[in-house]
């Protein structure tokens, strides 16, 4: 879209000049995801998660709708429907296991296009914004999958929803009160449940919105790319469609493999058994844990046992927990190297892989019961979480001295930049 | 502004969790957790064969029916099936007819109000009726077995190992903790979470009789009874691995296909 190479959209048929000039949608779409938008030549397929994270959502958001169809917010009836849905809705069972299992399947997908962000520290400038926007897709993404969870009434929705509504009261003198507002009751009940309903069918749409805004921005400077090598010239590029059409094409075929092997043969493997016992607010499960997607930040949540000075343990805990998400905002300015991607930054990768080992151990930790030595584990390993972001990361930059550069990424893909032109033909030139 | 603040943030956090665990590593070294019956004694459910493991697995009616038997005979005088329409039955393998005389001749017969006079009733069950709850007035509270196998971890061979797992209480057990005697009224089994609970061993060997011949030892009455469970739970197991062979068959040769226009279009790119 954005470089003076790009093709420009031509309609042959009179009908799509007439289209063209009343209303440019086919021109919008051409410049947006077809031939008029060059992408750098050599991403590689770290780069197929964002297209798979929109296929999600639209899962999501289809078998979502034809689920509210049939679900009804109600304590008193709410987990029947589900049940209802599962045995004499058409196909209900299908459509559930699908959004279940989508709402993990979405953050599979996302996790790896925030890990890939951070490997190719695709934060950085000129993009900075691009990643603002996906923090708050994060952020938005978990609140909806917090109350979709609430949804089915079962054990863990309802105590889920207690430990994290919870939460809210563990902030000083306003605490209480705001817990209460947001509940609409002293313990999640009908006046929770239903208003959660409604937030978790119009948050998507939100999420849609921020969705558009951050793509919006990525066409601003273009996709970031494994050399970190801004684009030069038209031979770094490729058009979008038919080469990445053609490249989201197999990577959505592979993802959809997975996605349906787990809905068909394994779709509760991922849940947890307790959400299949209806909610009762009289007896407290054993071991109260979220969904897998949450886990390294409720192992961050639990890992303050003792009150620091005169701040509690639980205020600590909640701070951290935030804190552990927000910190993302910062990222483009905590992180100084002028050298994007990890490839080029010896140091820099060593790190990176610790933070993976660090975030797996943080989410075994949050899954496990609260008991040592997982509590233990989870306490180092948050610490490290924080100072790699907030100490090692910006040392790290300022003491590294990263590898040569390739001059373009031409020159990455075929070893010589000279005479590279993608595409030659010089009867069309 | 970030460089400055961010730092001090990072080591705010990091030196309350290590405060945090060196205060967890303190009590860990002076109270070290004591060692508790459950945590001891408590047994993962049996390995079991059924015919619906794994990703050809498929029910198998005759068990079902004879599952469904020792549910009607022995656990619905005390829980209930609340999910379940005796119209369901069907999927077990029993035609209309003989649908319609198990609702008819179900014990429980369903409740009724009449709206204009305001008096309550009864009438025997149809098929479109759900089977109708049970009331249990004893010792414990009986749970819901409609989703028992999807409620627990590895259901089906939960369901099998606690029907058949009632013992003594191991002597090891009563000599490390003298305390944990199974109390008055409740019965040891080493498949529950907490080792003692309410029910007392609901099968005896020959306590239901089959129609198709089978010999109705404990071990073939707790396997019969998960199944059904297992169906009560997930009535669309088969069909879901169904839809998915067809669905992964699919999927496979669209990649496929996939897979070799992203080769063509990428032939001269590289």
């Amino acid at each position: 879209m954005s470089f003076p190479w790009a093709n420009e959209y031509k309609p042959s048929h009179p009908l799509m000049q007439w289209l063209d000039e009343k209303l440019p949608l086919p021109r919008f779409v051409y410049n947006a995801v077809g031939a008029g938008y060059p992408v750098p030549r050599n991403l590689n397929y770290m780069w197929n998660f964002g297209v798979l994270a929109g296929v999600c959502l639209m899962i999501q958001i289809v078998t979502g709708v034809i689920l509210a169809m049939h679900y009804a917010a109600n304590t008193g009836v709410a987990f029947d429907s589900v049940e209802h849905i599962m045995r004499d809705v058409n196909w209900g069972w299908m459509l559930r296991y699908a959004h279940a299992n989508g709402a993990s399947a979405f953050f599979v997908v996302v996790y790896i296009h925030i890990f890939r962000g951070f490997f190719y520290s695709s934060y950085k400038a000129p993009r900075e914004m691009i990643w603002l926007l996906g923090v708050v897709i994060f952020l938005l993404m978990m609140a909806t999958a917090f109350m979709g969870y609430v949804l089915p009434w079962g054990q863990m929705s309802f105590w889920g929803a207690k430990v994290i509504t919870g939460l809210f009261g563990a902030i000083p003198l306003v605490g209480e009160p705001l817990q209460q507002w947001l509940l609409g009751g002293f313990s999640p009940d009908q006046a929770a449940l239903n208003r959660f309903f409604s937030l978790h069918f119009l948050l998507p749409f939100v999420l849609a919105g921020v969705i558009i805004l951050h793509i919006w921005a990525l066409h601003i400077p273009g996709s970031s790319n494994p050399t970190g090598v801004e684009v030069k010239q038209e031979s770094d590029t490729v058009p979008f469609h038919p080469y990445y059409t053609a490249k989201d094409g197999f990577g959505l075929g592979v993802f959809l493999i997975l996605y349906c092997a787990v809905l068909f043969f394994a779709p509760n493997a991922l849940g947890h058994p307790d959400n299949y016992i209806a909610a009762n607010p009289l007896s407290t499960p054993a071991h109260i844990v979220p969904e897998w997607y949450f886990w390294p930040f409720y192992a961050i949540l639990r890992a303050f046992t003792s009150d620091f000075f005169f701040i509690p343990a639980k205020l600590m805990g909640v701070l951290a927990m935030f804190s552990a998400i927000l910190v993302w905002f910062f990222l483009p300015w905590l992180d100084t190297s002028p050298v994007r991607s990890g490839h080029y930054r010896p140091l820099f990768r060593k790190f990176f892989y610790l933070l993976l080992v660090d975030v797996a151990v943080l989410g075994y930790c949050g899954g496990a019961p609260a008991a040592e030595p997982f509590v233990m584990i989870s306490q180092i390993a948050a610490a490290y979480y924080f100072l790699h972001f907030l100490v090692i990361l910006p040392l790290v930059s300022s003491i590294e001295k990263p590898q040569p550069l390739p001059y373009s990424i031409t020159e990455a893909v075929l070893g010589t930049d000279e005479g590279a032109v993608l595409n030659a033909n010089p009867a069309a030139a | 502004m970030v460089r400055l603040f961010g730092p001090l943030v990072g080591l705010f956090f990091a030196v309350a969790l290590l405060w945090s665990f060196g205060n967890g590593a303190y009590v860990a070294i002076t109270e070290p957790a004591a060692p508790t019956a459950e945590k001891l004694f408590h047994k993962h459910p049996k390995e079991v064969e059924f015919s619906f493991n794994g990703a050809f697995g498929k029910f198998d009616n005759q068990q079902l029916q004879r599952g469904f038997q020792v549910y009607k005979e022995v656990c619905s005088n005390c829980h209930s099936l609340k999910q379940v329409a005796f119209r369901n039955l069907a999927d077990l393998g029993y035609s209309e007819p003989e649908v319609k005389a198990i609702a008819k001749q179900w014990a429980t017969k369903a409740k009724t109000f009449d709206a204009k006079t305001g008096d309550a009733g009864e009438r025997d069950n149809l098929p479109a009726d759900h089977i109708p709850p049970v009331y249990y007035a004893g010792q414990g509270s009986p749970p819901d077995l409609s989703l028992i196998t999807k409620a627990r971890h590895e259901g089906s061979a939960y369901v099998y190992s606690l029907l058949t797992g009632y013992q003594d209480q191991p002597a090891e057990l009563l000599k490390q903790f003298p305390d944990a005697k199974t109390p008055e009224g409740l019965h040891f089994n080493p498949y529950f979470a907490n080792l003692n609970l309410a029910m007392p061993a609901p099968l005896t060997d020959g306590g239901v009789t089959y129609a198709d011949g089978t010999k109705a030892t404990v071990d073939q009455q707790a396997k019969d009874v998960a199944a059904f469970l297992t169906w009560t739970a997930e009535p669309k197991l088969d069909k879901r691995k169904q839809t998915g062979w067809a669905v992964l068959g699919f999927l496979l040769a669209a990649t496929v296909l996939a897979y070799l226009a992203k080769k063509n279009v990428w032939a001269n790119a590289h």
